[in-house]
C-alpha cells in the first residue's frame, strides 16, 4: 500500500464530482466506482477519451452526459490514437503559440476488450510513440456491455455467454492475458494495477502517473455484479479478495522497476474469492487446483521481480 | 507570383499541404499515397513545416488520431489509397458525424483482390456514404488548388465537414506536370485561420459522441445530409473567390465542347484528359460529341447534371469502379436515377473500364462512342477484358 500523507487524511479528497450521478451503470458497478474515483484524483484539468463500452454506454445517452470535463468517444478500438491525437495537437498547437502552456491531462479510459483485444494495436502504437497520456483500463473480465462475452481478460474457468460452461466445458480455457505486463514491455515509465477496493492507492496511482511525463498505464480490475454473479453488496470485499488470493496482485512498475504494493506471508486460498461468484459456480476442485497452482505461480514470478529489481539497485 | 514548375503531383499535393500551414499530419504509408507524406515528412525535419507529424501504427490509428487532433483544435490531414482507406471506413462515418473538417488526399488505387497497387475508383466508392464532401482532380494543378480548397471549405462553420480530394494513383501521383504552386503570400490572401466551433477545453467542458437512441438517430442523419447539402454553396463561393484570385474556374461539372453535343461522355479524374483528346478527334471527324468532367462528386451536382445533359441524346459514362453484383457501376447508378423521373430520352451508357491500373485510350473513347452511337445498349458493359 502507498505510504503516501494523503492515505491518512481521507478529509483532503477532493469533494468535487465530474462523473455525476444520474448515469446508468448497474447498482454496484466497481466500473463507475473506479470512474470517480480516478477524476476526483486527476482533478479539474482533465480531458477523457472513452472506447465504446460499458462506461460510454452508461454515461452519455444523448442529450444526456454525465461527464462534468470534456469527454470524447470515437469508436471501440482507437481510444488510445484518439487520445494521442488530442495530445498531439495540443503540442503542434502550443509550438506555433496558439494554445496557452497550461497542463491539461488526458486519460483515456477504456473497458478490458477495448483495450487488450480490438484496441491493444492502437495502445501499443501510442505507448511506442510516446505520447504524453495516461491510459486507464477498466478490467471487469468480459464484453459486459455487449452482454458478458469473454474477452482475453476473462479468467480461466470463467462462465460467459461465448466461453459457457457446459457438459463439456469448463468455460474459459485461456488464461488472462497480462496486459500489464504488455505495457511495461513498451518501457513506459509507469505502469501500476489497481482496484477501487484501495481507493485511496487507486488514486494515488492516478497522481503519481499524471505526474509522470510521458505514457502511463493503469490496469484496473473493477467489479461487475452482473457480469460475474455476485452480490451488489459484496463487491468492495470482492476486490479485497482478489488482491488478498494473489489472483490480482497490486504493484507498480516504475521505470521497468517493480514493487509490490501488497504483500502477504500467505495468500488466501483462491476458492474465498471464486465461491461468491456465479461464473466460477461450475468449477469442479480440480479445475481450482489448477487455478490455486497457477496464481501461485505467478505470485512468485512477480515476487521474483520485485526480488530482483531490489538486488540489482536497478532504478 | 506563382512560378509554373514542372514537379511530381505528389509532392505538389505536399505544398499545398505546406501553405495551407496544417497543424498535424498522421498517416501510415500505402503506394500509391506515399510520396505524399514522405515529402510532409521531409519538410516537417526541416523545420519548413510547423506541424506534428506523427507514425501512426496502422490507418485506423492514423484517422483516429486526426479525429482527435481535429476536436483538439488544429488544422489536420492525412492522406492514404486503396486497403488503407478501407481500413479506415469505420472512422470515416464518425468523423463526418461528428463535424470534424479533417482533409484527406484519397490517391486512388485498386482493392485487393487480388492484391494490386495501380489506379483505379473501386477504393473510394466504398467511401460513397460516409458523409465526405470528396472532390476528383483531373489534373496536377486541379489536385494542388482543391487541397487549398479542401481545407477553406471543411473549416468554414456553414460547413464543418471533412473533404476528400481524390488523384489517381500513379497516373496523377506519379507524373511530373507543369504546375502553379501559388507563393506563401499569395495563399495568405486565400486561407483563414481555423477557428472550431467547439474548443475541447477543461473551462468548457462539453461531451463529443454520445450515443443516440432510436428518438434521436434519424435526426442526427438529417442534420449531416443538410451540412453535406448547404455545403454547395460554401463550395461555389470558395470556387468563386478561387478563381477571381488566381484566374482558375472550378465547376462541380466542367464541359468540354458539351453544349452543342449529341452525345456525351461523364468522366471522374485523369481519365477526362484522355477523354478529352478523342473528343477532339471525334469532332474532326464530324460526330458531335462532349465531355462532361465530375469534379464534385459529393455532394452530387444532380441539377447541374439534368442541366448539362438537356440537349444530348445519349450520355456515356466511363467510371473506374464495379459494384459486383448489381447491374452497373456506382456512378452509373447514380447518373441513371438522376433521369428516371426526367422527361427526358436520355441513353445512358455505363462503361466499366480501367480497372487495376490497366491503360484507358484514346481509342477506348472513340470505341465507347461508336458503339454507342450504333445504338447497342446495355445495362453496362466491362470493356478492355480478354476473353
Ligand atoms: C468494431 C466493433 N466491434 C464490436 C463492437 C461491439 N462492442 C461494443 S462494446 C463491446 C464490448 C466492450 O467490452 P469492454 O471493452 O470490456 O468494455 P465493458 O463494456 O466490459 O466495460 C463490443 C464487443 C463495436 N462497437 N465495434
Ligand atoms: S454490466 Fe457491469 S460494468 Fe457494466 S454497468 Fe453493469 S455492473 Fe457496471
Ligand atoms: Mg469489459
Amino acid at each position: 500500500m502507498s505510504e503516501q500523507f494523503s492515505v491518512y487524511v481521507p478529509k483532503l479528497i477532493n469533494k468535487q464530482e465530474d462523473f455525476v450521478h444520474g448515469h446508468r451503470a448497474c447498482q454496484g458497478c466497481g466500473l463507475a466506482l473506479a470512474v470517480r474515483l480516478i477524476l476526483k484524483a486527476a482533478g479539474k484539468n482533465t480531458i477523457v477519451v472513452s472506447p465504446t463500452g460499458c462506461l460510454e454506454i452508461i454515461s452519455t445517452p444523448y442529450p444526456q452526459s454525465a461527464w462534468n470535463l470534456p469527454w470524447v468517444h470515437v469508436a471501440f478500438e482507437n481510444a488510445a490514437a484518439v487520445a494521442g491525437g488530442i495530445e498531439g495537437a495540443f503540442k503542434a498547437l502550443r509550438a506555433k503559440n496558439k494554445k496557452d502552456n497550461k497542463k491539461i491531462n488526458i486519460i483515456a479510459i477504456g473497458g478490458d476488450g477495448g483495450t487488450s483485444d480490438i484496441g491493444l494495436q492502437a495502445l501499443s502504437g501510442a505507448f511506442e510513440r510516446g505520447h504524453d497520456f495516461l491510459y486507464v483500463c477498466l478490467d471487469n473480465e468480459a464484453y459486459m456491455n455487449t452482454g458478458i462475452q469473454r474477452s482475453s481478460s476473462t479468467p480461466f474457468g470463467a462462465s460467459t455467454t461465448t466461453s459457457p460452461s457446459g457438459a463439456v466445458s469448463m468455460g474459459q480455457i485461456t488464461w488472462k492475458k497480462n496486459m500489464a505486463a504488455i505495457a511495461a514491455a513498451h518501457n513506459i515509465p509507469y505502469v501500476a494495477t489497481a482496484c477501487p477496493s484501495y481507493p485511496f492507492d487507486l488514486m494515488e496511482k492516478v497522481q503519481t502517473a499524471l505526474k509522470t511525463q510521458g505514457p502511463k498505464y493503469i490496469h484496473c480490475l473493477v467489479q461487475c455484479p452482473t457480469g460475474w454473479g455476485c452480490a451488489t453488496d459484496l463487491i468492495i470485499r470482492l476486490g479485497s479478495l482478489a488482491v488478498e488470493t494473489g489472483i490480482f496482485p497490486l504493484y507498480e512498475v516504475i521505470n521497468g522497476k517493480y514493487k509490490l504494493n501488497m504483500d502477504f506471508p500467505k495468500l488466501r486460498p483462491v476458492t474465498d474469492y471464486l465461491k461468491f461468484q456465479s461464473r466460477f459456480r461450475h468449477l469442479k476442485p480440480a479445475d481450482i487446483a489448477i487455478i490455486q497452482k497457477r496464481v501461485e505461480q505467478e505470485w512468485q514470478a512477480l515476487k521474483q521481480k520485485v526480488e530482483c529489481f531490489k538486488k540489482t539497485g536497478v532504478k | 507570383m506563382a512560378k509554373r514548375e514542372g514537379i511530381e503531383i505528389s509532392l505538389a499535393v505536399a505544398e499545398a499541404v505546406k501553405l495551407a500551414d496544417v497543424d498535424m499530419v498522421a498517416a501510415y504509408p500505402i503506394t500509391p499515397q506515399t510520396h505524399i507524406v514522405e515529402k510532409l515528412a521531409e519538410m516537417v525535419a526541416d523545420g519548413e513545416l510547423k506541424a506534428a507529424y506523427i507514425n501512426a501504427e496502422s490507418e485506423h490509428s492514423a484517422i483516429s488520431l486526426c479525429l482527435g487532433s481535429s476536436i483538439a483544435g488544429a488544422r489536420t490531414y492525412t492522406a492514404t489509397s486503396s486497403q488503407g482507406l478501407a481500413l479506415m471506413h469505420e472512422i470515416l462515418y464518425i468523423a463526418s458525424a461528428l463535424r470534424l473538417p479533417v482533409v484527406m488526399t484519397v490517391v486512388n488505387r485498386a482493392l485487393s483482390g487480388p492484391l494490386n497497387i495501380w489506379g483505379d475508383h473501386s477504393d473510394v466508392m466504398g467511401e460513397r456514404d460516409t458523409g465526405w464532401i470528396q472532390f476528383f482532380a483531373q489534373n496536377g494543378q486541379e489536385a494542388f488548388d482543391m487541397t487549398l480548397q479542401a481545407f477553406r471549405v471543411a473549416e468554414d462553420h456553414r460547413v464543418m465537414l471533412p473533404v476528400i480530394v481524390n488523384i489517381d494513383g500513379f497516373t496523377l501521383s506519379h507524373v511530373i506536370e507543369p504546375i502553379y504552386i501559388l507563393e506563401q503570400n499569395e495563399v495568405n490572401k486565400f486561407m483563414k485561420e481555423f477557428k472550431p466551433l467547439n474548443a475541447l477545453d477543461p473551462r468548457t467542458p462539453m461531451t463529443f459522441g454520445a450515443f443516440a437512441t432510436p428518438e434521436y438517430y434519424i435526426e442526427a442523419k438529417k442534420q449531416l445530409e443538410q451540412a453535406l447539402f448547404s455545403s454547395r454553396k460554401v463550395i461555389t463561393e470558395v470556387w468563386n473567390e478561387f478563381g477571381k484570385l488566381y484566374g482558375r474556374k472550378y465547376t462541380p461539372i466542367e464541359g468540354y465542347k458539351a453544349n452543342d453535343a449529341n452525345i456525351l461522355l461523364l468522366t471522374l479524374g485523369g481519365i477526362g484528359e484522355t477523354a478529352q483528346t478523342a473528343v477532339d478527334e471525334m469532332r474532326d471527324d464530324g460526330i458531335k460529341v462532349g465531355l462532361l468532367k465530375l469534379k464534385l462528386y459529393r455532394p452530387f451536382p444532380i441539377q447541374e447534371l439534368r442541366r448539362m445533359c438537356k440537349k444530348a441524346k445519349t450520355l456515356v459514362i466511363a467510371e473506374r469502379a464495379m459494384s459486383i453484383g448489381g447491374e452497373g457501376g456506382p456512378i452509373g447508378f447514380e447518373v441513371r436515377s438522376a433521369f428516371y423521373n426526367e422527361p427526358t430520352h436520355l441513353k445512358i451508357h455505363d462503361i466499366i473500364l480501367g480497372l487495376g491500373g490497366r491503360d484507358v485510350r484514346v481509342e477506348d473513347f472513340k470505341m465507347m462512342i461508336n458503339h454507342a452511337l450504333k445504338n447497342k445498349p446495355k445495362e453496362y458493359e466491362l470493356i478492355g477484358v480478354r476473353e
